[in-house]
């Protein structure tokens, strides 16, 4: 890739009451790159997608999307799936798809009616399709599986065409065989769509297989006496060979950084 | 099997259900029965002839003075206060509430000041309300507002604030305003639980409206039964209690009705009483 970075991230440090979690975090990231990002529950992996949502802010540093500093609240350019209460429960699928553009063509009432209301439901039967939601387009999110609810998340969230795409755990909740099936639904969304994506996971495996770059979190100092005092940063940064799996570093290298810190327990057993 | 695995039949759950109720009846009858083999002419304990004939007296007999059916001006009069109380504090729950769960300037401003005037005891404020009002229908009104709205805000501003951070954030995500995450997130996330906070408000609304009319009124249940408990009327109070209760009943279970058939979403999970 060539140009600005689509996502510049200088000096970032987050801090809550004093307590850094986050500290001088440096990333450039480049359009169309999938970030898979990984570490110890706790290291503010997801801090850190709350950032760049900009749900939270940062204490200090800067963060630049396509140059110019990311605005200080959520908007249509970024898209988010959580990994629960993504959808809207009183809403039925179809109802959470057109959402965005009765938003948009509403100001108002934020409702479509009668013949506007019908094509929008029509626009939307191709996405239906494709996350496999037809036959459930009637349904409440709470009448479907787990799985289904993902799909309708990733779907929903980028109606509104977002250049970047944060998923914070989104198939944590999920069981392996449904997880293989949302890989590919992601996989082929990305190829088609082009957006950048970071992706928050506990499982190594699903960030190696799924990303073209590999962030780990971790906490690169300790004080013993005082685990909190430092914050955690980027410490491994690895760029991976695509889908493929074939990458020369192994999950068991990178599985080190994500132990949590066993210092300050080493150092008493030495001081009896 | 053990008893906590049991589970009744249908029939069963309904026979058990009535059993109490019946019990209560019987229980009555029998020590009206002994109490009138003493003294015929007993007043505390009426039998349940007598009470039936006084509310029929009530209901279907115009009175000698008015010329009115009692028990139907009374239930009009009482459930057009209830009602009209009701519905400005459902109003007042539902736009102070969301204003106050939804925007932190407003909940700064105003959460503390409705948090104490909640605890005000509502009764204390009734000669107030009288002097400002005067004896008319809008004292009472007023008095079923004070002692309900607050709380009813309260608990709509908890249902706000209670809706899931990622929910709003993804409607941001998709370009909503504040207007319309108002209309289309928060009203129908809170509407059900609103149903919930009026079905739970109006158990301290019937307090304060019997309270309102047995204290300065010429119409309604509340002023009925103060009114004959002079005479020791008993067979004209037992029956106007239970028919508020019965009133009661059904409001909640018509308000619940509404909720499941309104708020289907709402009610596909776990389900409450």
């Amino acid at each position: 890739m060539t140009g600005a970075p689509k996502l510049s991230v200088r000096g970032l440090t987050k801090s809550y009451d004093g307590m850094p979690v986050l500290e001088r975090v440096e990333l450039d990231v480049d359009t169309g790159a999938f970030c898979t990002i990984v570490g110890a529950s706790g290291c503010g992996k997801s801090t850190f997608l709350r950032i760049l949502l900009s749900q939270e802010h940062p204490t200090r540093g800067t963060i630049l999307l396509d140059g110019h500093p990311l605005p200080d609240e959520p908007m249509p350019d970024r898209g988010i799936v959580f990994q629960k209460y993504s959808v809207f429960s009183h809403l039925t699928v179809a109802e959470n798809l057109i959402l965005a553009s009765e938003f948009e063509k509403a100001p108002l009432s934020g409702r479509l009616f009668g013949r506007a209301r019908m094509s929008a439901l029509e626009g939307i039967d191709d996405l239906l399709m494709k996350i496999g939601l037809c036959a459930a387009k009637d349904k409440y999110p709470a009448q479907l599986s787990g799985g289904m609810q993902q799909r309708l998340a990733i779907a929903q969230a980028l109606i509104k065409k977002p250049s970047i795409l944060l998923l914070d755990e989104p198939f944590g909740a999920l069981d392996p065989g449904i997880r293989l099936d949302m890989h590919e639904l992601l996989l082929g969304l990305w190829e088609e769509l082009g957006m950048t994506i970071f992706m928050v996971t506990h499982d190594i495996h699903e960030a190696f297989k799924l990303g073209t770059r590999l962030l780990v979190f971790d906490k690169i100092r300790h004080d013993p006496q005082a685990p909190e005092a430092y914050g955690a940063t980027i410490t491994y940064d690895l760029p991976l060979n695509g889908q493929s799996g074939k990458s020369q570093n192994q999950p068991g290298d990178i599985a080190d950084a994500l132990r949590p810190p066993v210092l300050a327990q080493t150092t008493i057993t030495q001081i009896r | 099997m053990r008893i906590i695995n049991r589970k009744p039949s249908r029939v069963t759950a309904l026979a058990l259900g009535l059993l109490p109720f019946l019990a209560t009846i019987l229980v009555y009858a029998i020590a009206s029965h002994y109490r009138r083999l003493d003294n015929p002419a007993d007043k505390l304990l009426p039998s349940l002839e007598s009470m039936g004939n006084a509310f029929w007296r009530m209901a279907a007999v115009p009175d000698r003075r008015s010329g009115d059916l009692l028990l139907w001006v009374d239930t009009a009069d009482s459930l057009w206060r209830l009602g009209s109380g009701m519905a400005i504090a459902t109003l007042l729950a539902l736009t102070l509430g969301i204003a106050i769960g939804f925007i932190p300037h407003v909940r700064s401003a105003l959460a503390p000041y409705i948090a104490t005037f909640s605890l005000i005891p509502p009764i204390t404020i009734l000669p107030i309300l009288f002097i400002t009002f005067g004896l008319g229908e809008a004292s009472k009104i007023a008095l079923i507002v004070v002692g309900t709205a607050p709380v009813m805000v309260r608990s709509t501003a908890q249902a706000v604030l209670d809706i899931p951070r990622e929910m709003i954030i993804k409607a941001e995500t998709l370009g909503a305003s504040v207007w319309q995450m108002i209309t289309r997130l928060v009203l129908p996330q809170v509407l059900p639980k609103l149903l919930t906070a009026l079905r739970l408000g109006l158990v301290p609304a019937w307090i304060f409206l019997i309270s309102a009319e047995a204290i300065a009124s010429t119409t309604g249940l509340g002023y009925r039964i103060f009114l004959v408990r002079r005479y020791l009327a008993m067979d004209v109070i037992l029956p106007y209690v239970v028919w508020i209760t019965l009133l009661a009943f059904l409001l909640d279970r018509l308000l619940l009705a509404l909720s499941r058939r309104t708020f289907r979403w709402h009610h596909l999970g776990s389900d409450a009483l």
